[in-house]
């Protein structure tokens, strides 16, 4: 099986500032691979690189077998991104926002049509599908924000902390919307502060000072670190950390 | 992106300024407020102001003077006195801003002394206008006597002489209206583009949109070209006001008019777009278009104060005030009815100018992507 994401020896150096130090891991398709770290550990800048928004500055990644130095456009074409802050139009409609966004990806008008009342119905927004956004509780704008990034059905879907300042219930249908999308074959990148949220992945990276300090399935992690909860392996790890602030 | 994306695109961001009411309101209303200010109560310009006759001489003379000065459109008599003791009285009521006093046999003297006296008391409790009301009758007065004057062998001689060039009335809204328009071009112009680009930064929304195959360069000129069409009915409302509401002519091209205001307007723009390049928070682009952009607008562009009796730093610094370029421009065409070949030079400059400001926005916008 092709892996959606690869990377080797990805490097990313901000003058004498090594942000991200040679790291290589695969991501499986179909995944739901946990990307942790402290703050400061160089997640966000690994993830600019993988989505085209940063160019490395030695070593090599494909995402979705595209090269992200040279093939940025197309990669472009293949994912889905959700940002952590709040990425919707607060004073657009449910469906002016899907529209505008299946619009930025070139999709038909049928397509648009046909599939805005197949989320709705999914999220149960059917009735609030001309609402202002700017209405709707935080944890509906995420789970909605989540369904636009992935409305274009990319390969490989990108969340930077997308459940921040979210309830533990929301919390929970957050994910089952991500266990979807990972059923219909989306691979998930996502990164989080919640290490509850990290047992829900298939695979975690632990971050720590640029480099990867821990890859495998969160039971694996457990195991090797011989405690019992994610928790404590972040801490583990984390307390080794040199330029950790959080 | 094919063109529907991109008219999705603007389409969007028009949803965005209708939207938000309280801005539009602003953004349509201010040209119409700034003009009646600027036109109306900030002028030094008197229209209708009451005044007394004090005709102590009741001679033809005097009541031709006194009917030129009622037809006037600066004055308008209220009060016509008996004696000199209802000056005071008059003026503390507040009722009138000025007197004209004729002494006894004026037009005796005007006929056969070749030389009569006129007083003209003023209520200086506000120089400016006292100042003015007197220059205005002082003009009246001074019309009158040449026409006397025609077909005499002994012509009574003239002190003061009047010459105003292109602004016989000194009319004040001709020199506001150019400074309205580069204000309100450059406040709308620069602070909102500034303001709308960061805002989509600090939404997060604009990292969505570098995420996805969007070309930059697209999503910048979609922001942009709302703000251009709004900025044409600003135009068009500021020369409709000038020229209906405050009868100030637009002597030369209209056309050229309107193109230099387009040519300013996409400076402005660019100018936004740099800001909003180099900044990452809404209140900062704010402050920045503000002190950065509208200050140096409204003080060296030569629309509140002559550049010319600057020092030579300000002078200097003056150059590169988009605005004053533009101020330029549209005194000469709009006031003085000149053409193209006589402002070709400001023309290039602000062209230049914007060309530089979009080289340097875009060049910015691909680093911040590298």
């Amino acid at each position: 099986m092709q892996d959606a994401i690869t990377t080797r020896n990805l490097t990313k150096t901000f003058g004498s500032f090594t942000a991200v130090d040679a790291i290589t891991f695969h991501v499986k398709k179909g995944e739901i691979f946990g990307f942790l770290g402290a703050n400061g550990a160089g997640k966000t800048t690994a993830m600019r690189m993988l989505c085209g928004l940063s160019f490395p500055t030695s070593g090599k990644a494909t995402v979705a077998g595209f090269d992200v130095a040279t093939e940025t456009e197309k990669i472009k074409r293949s994912i889905g991104y959700m940002s952590q802050k709040f990425s919707l139009y607060e004073d657009l409609t449910v469906r002016e926002n899907i529209r505008f966004y299946a619009g930025i990806y070139g999709k038909s008008r049928a397509f648009i049509r046909e599939k805005t009342s197949r989320v709705l119905q999914q999220l149960r927004l059917e009735n609030e599908a001309d609402k202002l956004v700017g209405a709707l509780p935080l944890g509906w704008k995420q789970k909605l924000a989540f369904s636009v990034a992935i409305f274009h059905e990319p390969e490989i879907v990108f969340l930077d902390e997308p459940t921040g300042g979210v309830d533990p219930v929301t919390r929970r249908e957050f994910w089952n919307l991500i266990y979807e999308a990972a059923g219909d074959g989306i691979t998930v990148f996502v990164t989080t502060h919640y290490m509850d949220e990290a047992e829900y992945c298939d695979r975690v990276s632990i971050m720590v000072d640029g480099k990867i300090g821990a890859l495998d399935s969160p039971k694996g992690l457990k195991e090797t670190f011989g405690v019992n909860s994610m928790d404590e392996v972040f801490l583990k790890l984390a307390r080794g950390a040199k330029r950790s602030d959080g | 992106m094919g063109k529907s994306q991109f008219l999705s695109f603007i389409k969007k961001e028009f949803y965005h300024i209708l939207r938000d009411r309280k801005t539009l309101f602003i953004l349509l209303g201010m040209p119409v407020v700034q003009i009646v200010i600027f036109g109306f109560a900030l002028t030094n310009e008197v229209k209708n102001s009451a005044i007394a006759v004090l005709d102590q001489s009741k001679d033809d003379a005097t009541a031709s003077l006194t009917g030129e000065l009622d037809a006037s459109r600066y004055f308008e008599i209220v009060a016509s006195l008996k004696s000199a003791a209802e000056i005071g009285p008059a003026f503390r009521k507040g009722k009138v801003k000025m007197v004209v006093v004729f002494p006894p046999g004026f037009g005796n003297d005007l006929k056969h002394l070749n030389n009569a006296q006129v007083q003209l008391i003023a209520d200086a409790s506000d120089p400016n206008v006292a100042n003015t009301l007197t220059n205005y009758a002082n003009a009246v007065i001074m019309g009158y006597q040449d026409r006397v004057n025609q077909g005499l062998k002994l012509p009574y001689t003239i002190k003061t002489e009047y010459r105003m060039l292109y602004n016989p009335q000194l009319k004040g809204a001709y020199s506001f209206v150019p400074g309205v328009m580069a204000m309100v071009l450059m406040l709308i112009c620069t602070m909102m583009t500034a303001i709308t680009i960061v805002k989509e930064k600090e939404l997060g929304t604009m990292e969505v949109m570098l995420v996805s195959p969007v070309q930059p360069l697209k999503i910048v000129v979609a922001k942009a070209v709302p703000y251009l069409l709004l900025s044409c009915v600003n135009i068009a409302s500021i020369l409709l006001l000038s020229v209906f509401v405050l009868d100030v002519p637009i002597n030369g091209s209209l056309p050229l008019l309107v193109a230099e205001s387009i040519l300013f307007t996409l400076t402005s723009l660019s100018l936004g777009l740099l800001i909003s390049s180099a900044t990452g928070s809404q209140q900062t682009a704010m402050f920045i278009s503000l002190t950065g952009m509208f200050l140096p607008t409204v003080m060296l562009s030569g629309f509140m104060f002559p550049v010319e009796n600057m020092p030579l730093p300000l002078r200097v610094i003056s150059n590169v005030v988009p605005a004053k370029w533009y101020y330029i421009i549209v005194k000469s065409v709009m006031i003085k009815g000149v053409g193209f070949g006589a402002v070709w030079k400001e023309t290039l400059v602000l062209a230049g100018m914007t060309a530089f400001l979009l080289l340097i926005s875009i060049k910015k916008f691909k680093i911040r992507l590298s």
